[in-house]
This record gives C-alpha cells, sequence and structure tokens, in this order.
C-alpha cells in the first residue's frame, strides 16, 4: 500500500495545506480513495469532514453523545463506501451530505430514508464533466450566500433542521403556500447557476 | 419512459434537505427512480446540502474517533456485505426500486383493504404524520379530492387519471397542496394504481373516509 504507481499524483495532494484547500481537492482526494484505500487520505478527510459532519448531525436535534457515535458511523461507512464515489457525479462534501444524512434520518426515525438507488443515480441522462461538479458546488455556494434572508431561512430550517414545510410555516407563522414559494424561488435561482453552467458545455 | 407530469421544486428540495416524512420521501423516491430529469434536480439539491455541511462550524471530536475507526477498518475485508447482494433483484419491474423495499410481490398479489366498491388501500408499513398508502381505483371512479392543509403527493404506477391539470399515466406524479382543488377520474381500462402520500397533521388521518370518496358506485 506504500508503493505507488509512477505518476501517481496523490503526494502531491498530501502536500497541499489544508487549510488551502478548496472542495474540488477534496473531491479529488476522495476520488484517489475510491480507486485505492489508503489511510493516511482518509485520516486527512477525517479531520476536514468529521468535525462538520458532527456539527450537522448536533443541528438535527441529536444529542452531544450520540451525535459523536453516528459521527464515527457515518466516517466509517465514507471509508467502506469509498468505492462508489465518482468525483464527476458529485463533490465529496455532496457525498459526505448524503451519507451523514441519510445515517442520521435512519437513526431518529427507526426507519430507512427512502433513496433513489446509487446504480439509477450513474445513469443519469445529462452527466456533466469530469471536474465541473466540483466548481459548480464552489459556485452554488456563493449562489447561497447572495439569497435574500427569507429564502435562505427557509432552506437552512429545511436541511439543518429537518423541518417540513407545514412545521416551517408553523415555525415562522406564515401560511404553507408562502414557505413553499420561497422554497421555489431560492430553487429557481440555484438550478439557473447549476443548469446554466452544464449548458455551456 | 415519458413522464409529462414532475415534482415541485419545494418538494424536491425537501426530499434532499431529509425533511419529507417517511411516506412523502417513499414517493419522491420512487418518481426519481422513473424520471431522470428529477433525478437531475436531486442532484443539484443534494449539493446544496454539500456546500451547507461545508459552511458549518467545527464540532469537537474526540481524540480517539479516528483511530476507533482505523482499528475498525483493519477488520477481515468480509465482514463487509455489499448492499447489492444483500437483496437479490427478482423484483417486479411494475414496482419502482425504493417501493420494492415494503410491497414484496406482484401489486395484484397485495392484501388490499376495500374502502367502498371499486376503491381499495394498502397502508406502507409505519405510522407518523399523514397517509402512506397505494390506492387502487376502478375504471369510471372519480376520487373527490378534500380540502386540506398540507402537501399530497401522488405517483402512478398503473393505468391513469386525469383531472383539470391533465391525464395522469405511469410515472408521472401529482404534487399538490391546499391551493388547489380537484377531482381525478380513472380513464384507463384497467384499475389505477397508484402510491400516495400525505404529510398533513394528525386530524388529517383520523378523516379517513375522507381521503377516498367516491363520487360514482355507492
Ligand atoms: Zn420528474
Amino acid at each position: 500500500m506504500n508503493k505507488r504507481p509512477p505518476g501517481d499524483d496523490v503526494d502531491n495532494i498530501i502536500q497541499l495545506k489544508q487549510a488551502e484547500m478548496a472542495s474540488a481537492d477534496w473531491s479529488n482526494l476522495l476520488g484517489h480513495l475510491a480507486v485505492k484505500p489508503d489511510k493516511r487520505l482518509y485520516a486527512r478527510l477525517f479531520s476536514h469532514f468529521a468535525p462538520k459532519v458532527k456539527a450537522y448531525i448536533v443541528r438535527l436535534g441529536v444529542a452531544l453523545a450520540t451525535a459523536e457515535e453516528l459521527t464515527q458511523e457515518v466516517m466509517l461507512s465514507v471509508w467502506r463506501k469509498a468505492h462508489m464515489y465518482h468525483p464527476e457525479k458529485a463533490a465529496a462534501s455532496t457525498w459526505i451530505f448524503t451519507l451523514a444524512r441519510n445515517q442520521s434520518i435512519d437513526w431518529m426515525r427507526k426507519q430507512k430514508y427512502p433513496q433513489y438507488s446509487l446504480d439509477e443515480w450513474s445513469e443519469t441522462a445529462s452527466e456533466p464533466g469530469q471536474g465541473e461538479q466540483k466548481v459548480l458546488s464552489d459556485r452554488i455556494a456563493a449562489a447561497i450566500k447572495l439569497l435574500p434572508e427569507k429564502q435562505a431561512q427557509v432552506i437552512y430550517m429545511s436541511y439543518f433542521e429537518g423541518r417540513s414545510h407545514g412545521d416551517i410555516a408553523g415555525r415562522l407563522d406564515i401560511p404553507l403556500g408562502s414557505v413553499k414559494s420561497r422554497i421555489r424561488l431560492a430553487s429557481e435561482k440555484l438550478k439557473q447557476i447549476w443548469g446554466g453552467d452544464q449548458y455551456e458545455h | 419512459m415519458n413522464i409529462n407530469h414532475h415534482l415541485d421544486d419545494a418538494t424536491l428540495m425537501s426530499y434532499s434537505a431529509g425533511s419529507l416524512s417517511q411516506g412523502m420521501a417513499l414517493v419522491v423516491a420512487s418518481h426519481l427512480a422513473f424520471c431522470s430529469a428529477c433525478r437531475e434536480r436531486a442532484e443539484m439539491n443534494d449539493a446544496v446540502g454539500g456546500v451547507l455541511l461545508e459552511s458549518l462550524d467545527a464540532e469537537t471530536i474526540e481524540d480517539d474517533m479516528l483511530a476507533a475507526i482505523l482499528a475498525q477498518i483493519d477488520e477481515p475485508e468480509t465482514s463487509i456485505i455489499e448492499p447489492q447482494q444483500q437483496t437479490p433483484r427478482a423484483c417486479d419491474p411494475e414496482i419502482p426500486m425504493p417501493l420494492n423495499e415494503y410491497v414484496s410481490g406482484p401489486l395484484d398479489e397485495l392484501q388490499w383493504k376495500r374502502i367502498v366498491p371499486g376503491v381499495a388501500y394498502y397502508d406502507m408499513p409505519w405510522q407518523g404524520r399523514g397517509v402512506s398508502r397505494l390506492l387502487r381505483i376502478a375504471p369510471g371512479k372519480s376520487m373527490l379530492t378534500h380540502t386540506h392543509n398540507g402537501n399530497e403527493l401522488t405517483l402512478v404506477l398503473r393505468g391513469s387519471f386525469s383531472d383539470e391539470v391533465g391525464r395522469f399515466c405511469r410515472g408521472d406524479i401529482a404534487d399538490l397542496d391546499d391551493q388547489i382543488e380537484h377531482q381525478p377520474l380513472v380513464d384507463s381500462d384497467e384499475d389505477c394504481i397508484c402510491l400516495i402520500a400525505t404529510d398533513a397533521p394528525l386530524r388529517f388521518t383520523t378523516l379517513f373516509g375522507k381521503l377516498v370518496q367516491p363520487m360514482t358506485g355507492f
């Protein structure tokens, strides 16, 4: 495992200072892990993502001790499922988010969150070329920061607090239709960025 | 598959956010299994989740977690069971993969429970907010949809129905909220079988009889 074929740029990736790594670099790193198990690479991913995964789980309302346990399970599954990761399909953060989301929900509901299969996932008609997903993620990040506060709020309440449309409506004391139209407006803006990029290629 | 009716943006985003009820998420995942257009939108919404995850301030992790994981990693590879090997996929092609986890066997062999002549249901095996079930409605029957204060998803698995919005065939999804009143009529020669879910509050589930109230036939 310590001997790498010539030309492999894993060592270059390791040289990168963690603080300088953009989302694209994490995706490359996880992409390497997908084709070849490597504990050193995994340790780097772990130190970046585990504290964020735990922060996500805590935000969902899970008690700290349980969040710690769940984080360990999620990060273990990052290693065990790494071979299913395709950098051209999703950024590392996206892929790890879906693992964290599914496992948290499974634990909280004692029910498996229904998912469409990963096989189907790979058959998606319009496939962005390699590298674009990571760039897209950076642009989505910029776009989320620019959303009007009311739209960002419903998105945070959905993703971080796991609240349904009805819950959000009750919390904010606004009609269900307003919650949905805020989410739609936000989604519309993000879609323009997402779709616009693909049409250029 | 030629699909004409798709998921609402708000529904898709909540699916990716993990904030849909079990029943609603099942209907969404089942439509996604049919529909590459919505799948692509779901991928964007998953990416939003990734971006939000990345934006979070780090929470302290106990020092020994990495060591504990590395120790588990060293367990023999054979202990890892691939999910594909766990579930033999001899499933009925009429049943979308996500639903296949909860419905065993062909749709015609389910233990359908009759509500009134021409209308039967099969409940999903969980309790929770709202309704989550398969509905089977005979040709020519009409469903009177109630007013409610929540979302309602209807995915067609067999046959078809029409309402003011249009015609819904296999794979199509009606993604409605309380803004819309509609009166679907089954217009196929065979029974129409749909997977439905609502996220309405509890009082809705107690109005069981109101969920499907055939206009004709009794
Ligand atoms: Zn669709």
